[in-house]
């Protein structure tokens, strides 16, 4: 099809859905109907293609595969589209989750449905675009342009502090974006390319490498997001509807650690081993001090919030050990983060959607009356505190058990986090599910519907499915992460050989 | 064979956890208690055949877990004698309780999800010890965890019980946060996490010195603490112990199989497997012995003044927990394996005979409202009777060979080493303190009077009664108004005590040659090991007569001490408490442990959370960032105040960067 390839068709798709609503006219149910189904089509549409992609994958191969490259309106710009074992898991955790967004807003969304669904599906194109783009420039603009649809869906479908929410997401984004596009334009004056292929094989100078660091760490690490320049996201969760906190969650996070993979530690290695011990400091500080704040949080939102930057503090420790285990973990949990987070943030829109409130005070003794939510609820608590059999230990796990190898005292204070979790997690569940059902206003809530059963069933099981084998997701980034490791370890070694020749 | 033993109470708990609401109560407790019949028979003949027969035991592989790099992580389930030990005591114990539990919970309306929880438990507590690697036990170790924090909380419209099952994880965890960092070294050191081969690799490590966490120390040394943190958090020890107490919360039939006969001893199961580990780190195996020593003397005196029938079993527990660990600590993981054996068997009977207690009474747990009871339920009496004289030690009971074995072990061991010798005092001191609150336990609930104030129904204690989500055990007790009088418990509850007593009186006695006697060989096959100059099997029989008659000698002087104080002279407890007030109140705050726990962590933990939020997001981070750009922005006017105001900020926010470059250099500067 005019010579565009499999991923053009998996990252486009969710376009030609938007050309649909768009012929949607009227407000009456039959179109809304109309509207909803035909999201929900084109999304699993798009996850059955990537699932062909994934299906025809070379999980032994380091190389960027289906590569397609295309002149771009004859100005030296390319575009150029290609997976490897790094973006493949992230570019099927995005269109998996997709569905299961689009499912949530069933009921819950009832003012301009077709606007959100389009801000949604335009959303995945640029989504899937990050994980896809093997050029800088594209790169930037997919990544960048994500932003505007969330940007709307939090500031149309979002709460009542909707407005301060984007703003602050705004402020901090912006900074990074800039300093990241500088780098680009150096990069793109010392090699003469924005091919990402080409610039992995660039050596770039010792000096210019850090400043090239500095400035997509300003971004990535806005995104992640870690610590200190996190504040925007629990704003931005608990301002967002239901289907907007599970993509930011799950995967507009994972944006910057792909970063961190796709640039940082490929293409300035000096930069990076210079630099990990910082990165270490700060994802350190992110458990611990993150944690700790989750422990007292008065609205469940925030307080998933919070436990995800934790979270992600593993992730960019372990991404920084540079050795197997850590970087496999960090990838590992960054996947399986997107199940838990997403899973997670869908429990508490549905008893936002019956309650209307976010307010851990407002609830108690849910157990009473919602036994299977209880159970759903609990399953992906555990998983969130990292239990054995559910994903959430695999990522935990292997991240640390890197970073023991690479500093002990790293390892150290972030297995600390394995208990703070367990506390706040726990406590929280305490508080929301068990206990005697005394309030007036739970007395006649209802347990999980079909439908919510229906999204939360494949969400449970491929939690445990993958706690328990999650081999197919460790080969799959396996290649890939040995290949980095090997270059980055003959570069190092070159340079310590050099350095000792002086 | 192995795989059912391990496998079917997964398929109960998913039966009946699943299925319940439809298959109902009473199918959902004959699939589960069915299933583990099965298991416990399929685990006496595993044993007579690894343990007492001729095979060296297997492991086969079920699959793989995860591979990446060098670590190699396989599911498989591994049977050798101390397996097979833990799967007879495990299923043993977990199918008379499921038994039990068909009596003890008859009016509760959920069945289904005790019953589905107790095999959830039996299914992790199997895959902790078939484990052949570490993970694979901490798998289990968790599991084990997230069971009993479901069973603890079970009554989740308690506000204690929700307390206790939170309680219980998060101490457990920070247990576990110490066994998992003994994971990560030991992967450092030997490049590997299965049994065999970080077993193959220890000897080569011996005396090797290893920079962690900025100090020189030890490998094998350090590797072994991190571990037995673990197995500290798990087994309740002195430090980790306050959980358990608490655990309490839990139906008492959990409290029989989980904490007392199976979970709690998986610390010392997990010594005894890593015993290759520990036999190389002799400081570490010091440290042990010092710890079991504490915690046994430490959890006897709390014992003694406590009045929840219930409680005083688990600070029993506690301390006989750590007689095993000082067992192991001297070396003589036979004997520390040997106690777990019998303790089982005797615990669980306690456990249950205090269940059927409970249950005669009507859900009323304190001793002070209770009295004379031998007359209304005899056999229970009979069977707490049992449980006790094997608890303290009485001749050719279980209990006098595995505990006065350790204590003659320790002994021995300490002509070589303090640490062994202050294990022993510490075990002796604490056997006739067992025996004196044992004996208590047996006078203030049997005989005596009751208190007029406690007419059998004073069940607010145990049961919430405010709720709409009718509850069986308000309505067991609105039921039993018209008879107050105390009543045997069924059949289904007699029969698990009656089996545990034979264990209780002839466990010792049967089993004693093959775990620390002339066929030590024959049975163990390997399974433990003991470096070249561990002679203490052989030294303990060599100690003066004294020493060796040093434990009975305490167990009856308990016993009398128990009977002035109790039958003789009724009012002498209360005299003493009077006589020092200090002390008893030390011992009746359980050394004001919980206290300082919270005041040193809980506390502070939520006061530095507010702190960060407020403080470190709210004011600092976002003050000087989006907000602050926002309000000069916004207002110019108002920028002149804002910088003043913005100045504090700049401040903190220097510390904060401060506290950044702090801790890069500590992890970038040499201390790795």
């Amino acid at each position: 099809m005019f010579g565009f390839g499999i991923l053009s068709g998996v990252t486009f798709l969710p376009l030609v859905g938007v050309a649909f609503l768009l012929t949607q006219k009227g407000d009456d149910e039959t179109s809304l109907k109309n509207i909803r189904w035909a999201t929900l089509a084109t999304t699993i549409a798009t996850f059955v293609l990537s699932l062909v992609v994934w299906s025809r994958f070379d999980t032994a191969s380091a190389a960027f595969q289906f590569v397609e490259e295309k002149n771009w309106l004859g100005s030296g710009l390319v575009y150029k589209m290609g997976v490897d074992g790094f973006s493949m898991p992230f570019v099927l955790l995005t269109t998996f989750l997709m569905p299961f967004a689009i499912l949530a807003s069933w009921e819950s969304v009832e003012k301009r449905v077709k606007e959100y669904m389009i801000a949604f599906l335009v959303l995945e194109t640029l989504m899937v675009g990050v994980f896809c783009a093997l050029d800088l420039v594209l790169f930037y603009l997919f990544f960048e342009g994500g932003l505007i649809p969330m940007f709307l869906i939090i500031g149309i479908w979002g709460g009542k502090r909707r407005v301060y929410a984007s703003f602050k997401f705004f402020l901090y984004t912006l900074v990074g974006s800039l300093l990241m596009l500088v780098a680009i334009l150096a990069m793109y004056g010392k090699a003469g390319t924005t091919d990402i292929a080409v610039l992995l094989k660039t050596d770039f100078p010792k000096e210019m490498q850090t400043w090239l660091w500095l400035a997509f760490f300003a971004s990535f690490a806005v995104k992640m997001p870690m610590w200190p320049v996190h504040t925007w996201l629990p704003d931005a969760h608990v301002e967002a509807p239901t289907a907007g906190s599970v993509i930011l969650a799950a995967i507009l996070l994972k944006m910057g650690g792909y970063g961190f993979i796709r640039f940082s530690l490929p293409m300035f290695p000096d930069a990076s081993t210079y630099f990990a011990p910082f990165v270490y400091a700060l994802s350190v500080i992110a458990i611990v001090y993150t944690s700790l704040v989750a422990l007292v949080q008065e609205d469940i939102k925030k307080l998933i919030a919070y436990s995800s930057v934790a979270h992600m503090g593993y992730v960019t420790m372990g991404l920084f050990t540079l050795n197997a285990q850590g970087m496999q973990g960090a990838i590992f949990q960054m996947i399986s983060h997107g199940f838990v987070s997403g899973a997670l943030f869908l429990c508490v829109g549905v008893i936002y959607d019956r309650m209307h409130t976010r307010e851990i005070a407002a609830y108690g003794g849910l157990v009473n009356r919602m036994p299977i939510y209880a159970f759903v609820f609990m399953l992906f608590t555990m998983a969130n505190v990292g239990l054995p059999g559910t994903t959430g230990f695999i990522g935990e796990f292997l991240s640390l058990t890197g970073a023991f190898q690479a500093n002990s005292w790293v390892a150290l204070i972030a297995t600390s986090g394995v208990v703070l979790s367990a506390a706040y997690a726990l406590y929280l569940y305490r508080r929301v599910i068990f206990g005697a059902l005394e309030k007036a206003s739970l007395k006649s809530i209802t347990d999980l519907t079909p439908r919510e059963i229906a999204i939360f069933a494949p969400l449970v099981l491929i939690t445990i499915y993958y706690g328990v084998q999650p081999q197919p997701i460790l080969s799959a980034t396996q290649a890939s992460v040995d290949n980095l490791i090997q270059t980055h370890t003959a570069l190092i070694d070159a340079i310590k050989l050099a350095a000792a020749g002086h | 064979m192995i795989y059912a033993i391990v496998f079917l109470p997964l398929v109960g708990f998913l039966i009946a956890g699943a299925l319940g609401p439809w298959i109902g109560a009473r199918a959902s407790e004959l699939v589960t208690t069915g299933l583990l019949m099965v298991c416990a028979v399929l685990s006496w003949i595993v044993f007579f055949d690894v343990a007492l027969g001729h095979d060296h035991g297997y492991a086969p592989i079920v699959g793989n877990w995860m591979t990446v790099g060098a670590l190699k992580i396989d599911w498989a389930l591994r049977v050798d004698t101390l397996t097979a030990v833990m799967l007879v005591v495990v299923n043993t114990v977990s199918s008379l309780v499921h038994l039990y539990s068909i009596g003890y919970m008859h009016e509760d309306p959920d069945r289904p999800r005790f019953f589905a929880y107790l095999s959830l438990f039996t299914f992790a507590m199997l895959m902790l010890v078939t484990a052949d690697n570490l993970v694979q036990m901490f798998f289990g170790w968790e599991g084990v965890g997230l069971a009993s924090y479901l069973l603890i909380g079970f009554w989740y419209q308690k506000p204690s019980a929700n307390a206790a099952a939170i309680k219980a994880f998060v101490v457990n965890r920070v247990g576990d946060f110490g066994f998992a960092l003994g994971i990560f070294l030991v992967f450092q050191l030997t490049k590997s996490l299965g049994f065999e081969e970080v077993f193959a690799a220890v000897p080569g490590l011996a005396g090797k010195t290893i920079h962690v966490f900025g100090m020189d120390v030890d490998a094998l040394t350090m590797a072994a603490l991190l571990l037995f943190v673990g197995a500290m958090g798990k087994s309740a020890q002195f430090f980790l112990h306050t959980w358990l107490p608490d655990a309490m919360e839990g139906p008492t039939p959990v409290s029989a199989l989980i904490h007392a006969a199976t979970m709690v001893t998986a610390g010392v199961f997990m010594v005894a497997r890593l015993s290759p580990i520990f036999e190389y780190a002799p400081t570490a195996l010091e440290f042990v012995t010092i710890i079991g020593a504490v915690t046994a003397f430490f959890a006897a005196t709390v014992g003694l003044v406590q009045n929840d029938i219930k409680r005083v079993i688990a600070y029993s527990t506690c301390s006989q927990l750590g007689y095993m660990f000082v067992a192991e600590g001297v070396g003589a993981y036979s004997l520390g394996i040997f106690h777990l054996f019998t303790h089982a068997f005797f615990k669980a009977l306690l456990f249950l005979g205090a269940g059927s207690v409970i249950h005669a009474m009507h859900h009323e747990q304190d001793m002070r409202n209770m009295g004379g009871l031998r007359k209304d339920i005899p056999f229970t009496f009979a069977m707490m009777t049992i449980g006790t004289l094997a608890l303290t030690g009485f001749p050719f009971t279980a209990g006098y060979f595995s505990k006065d074995g350790i204590i003659e072990a320790a002994f021995a061991a300490g002509e070589h080493r303090t640490t062994a010798m202050i294990g022993f005092v510490a075990t002796v001191v604490a056997a006739g303190l067992t025996s004196y609150y044992s004996w208590r336990l047996v006078f203030m609930t049997f005989f005596g009077h009751r208190p007029a104030h406690s007419v059998a129904v004073n069940h607010s204690h145990d049961e919430p009664s405010t709720d709409d989500h009718a509850h069986g055990h308000d309505d067991h007790g609105h039921d039993d108004h018209g008879h107050h009088a105390p009543h045997e418990s069924p059949l289904v509850m007699l029969i698990p005590l009656a089996v545990l007593a034979i264990g209780a009186l002839g466990a010792g006695y049967v089993f004693e040659p093959d775990f620390a006697g002339h066929a030590y060989d024959e049975f163990w096959k390997g399974a433990l090991f003991t470096g070249e100059h561990n002679e203490i099997l052989h030294e303990m029989h060599a100690i003066p007569a004294w020493a060796g008659f040093a434990p009975t000698a305490m167990m009856v002087l308990g016993f009398l001490v128990s009977l002035y104080v109790y039958v003789l002279k009724p009012g002498t407890a209360q005299a003493l408490a009077r006589i020092f007030p200090r002390l008893y109140q030390f011992l009746l705050n359980k050394w004001y442990f919980d206290e300082l726990y919270d005041f040193l962590f809980v506390r502070p933990a939520f006061a530095i959370g507010r702190l960060f939020w407020k403080g470190g997001d709210g004011a600092i981070i976002d003050g000087l960032g989006p907000d602050g750009v926002a309000a000069r922005v916004a207002d110019g006017a108002r920028l002149a105040v804002r910088l003043q105001t913005g100045y504090v900020y700049h401040y903190a926010f220097a510390m904060l960067i401060g506290v950044a470059a702090v801790v890069t250099y500590f992890v970038a500067g040499g201390l790795r």
